[in-house]
């Protein structure tokens, strides 16, 4: 019984999570594409928590779905939201060779877990109810992979500090123009 | 584990991965390019954290946070551009930001 409820928040969540992947793509405004990021963040966050990873869902919603995404669609608001039809005026061969590309990465990346996966991936081990909680997970930061946290510290400085100076550097052009 | 196995999350996550590279190649607008790495960047989200449930090692999902950071990061450096580009009365297209000068 459990077993079809989970299949079933599965295919309700991937169903959204793709749809609004291929919304994103297709919206000709970027502020709905911005907000159909938002479902498709949402709905990968349902599927985190199927594989019980709860702090990564959460941070996902809170990170992702909210800092990240008002950041986006405050730039969006800012520059205006002129968009570009991707598929208007008959299909160029700009849009085929992409299409094709896209569809040779999916083919690529489906026939090669295939070959590798020889039946190896259908049982997977049973958890402790603790896994992906924020003890283990800050555990593992503090201990395992302290190297990656501390660079990671370093990765958001160097972000920081190229935000302000690309928006120093426009400022500048401002006054002398 | 109770539900679809591994191998139907990593599916999605191929899917997802080659929707943004579809969204990444095709549109001209650089917002939109920027939201396609992120579904691409989630795609491969999705496959360290399959893979962490299917090895019991919560590593992956301590991969898939700092993934989340650099991701966080390149937003912030890639609105700036945007941001600049559109002072400086640019077009905001892609293709015809075709030269290094000034």
């Amino acid at each position: 019984m459990g077993n079809v409820v989970v299949w079933i928040v599965w295919v309700g969540a991937a169903f959204a999570c793709l749809s609004s992947a291929i919304a994103v793509v297709t919206f000709r405004n970027p502020f709905y594409s911005a907000l159909a990021l938002i479902g498709n963040l949402g709905s990968l966050a349902v599927l985190y928590l199927l594989l019980s990873a709860e702090f990564v869902a959460a941070a996902q919603v809170l990170v992702y779905a909210g800092a990240v995404m008002v950041m986006f669609l405050f730039v969006i608001a800012y520059v205006g939201s002129e968009g570009d039809a991707p598929l208007a005026g008959g299909p160029s061969w700009q849009a085929i060779g992409s299409v094709t590309a896209a569809g040779a990465i999916l083919v690529e990346v489906i026939v090669a877990i295939g070959v590798t996966a020889h039946g190896k991936l259908s049982h997977s081990p049973h958890v402790h109810a603790y896994f992906g909680g924020p003890s283990q997970i800050g555990r593992l930061f503090l201990t395992n992979h302290l190297l990656a946290f501390e660079v990671t510290s370093i990765v958001l400085l160097a972000a920081a500090v190229g935000g302000v100076v690309l928006g120093h550097h426009s400022r500048r052009v401002d006054a002398g123009a | 584990m109770q539900g679809p196995s591994v191998a139907w999350y990593l599916g999605v996550a191929a899917a997802l991965f080659s929707i943004g590279a579809l969204g990444v190649l095709l549109r001209r607008s650089p917002l939109i390019v920027l939201l396609s790495l992120e579904i691409m960047l989630n795609g491969g989200n999705l496959a360290l954290i399959a893979f962490a449930r299917h090895n019991g090692e919560a590593s992956g999902q301590v991969f898939a946070i700092a993934v989340m950071a650099v991701a966080a990061s390149e937003v912030v450096v890639g609105l700036g551009l945007i941001v600049a580009m559109s002072r400086r009365k640019l077009a905001l297209d892609v293709d015809r930001m075709n030269e290094l000068r000034g």
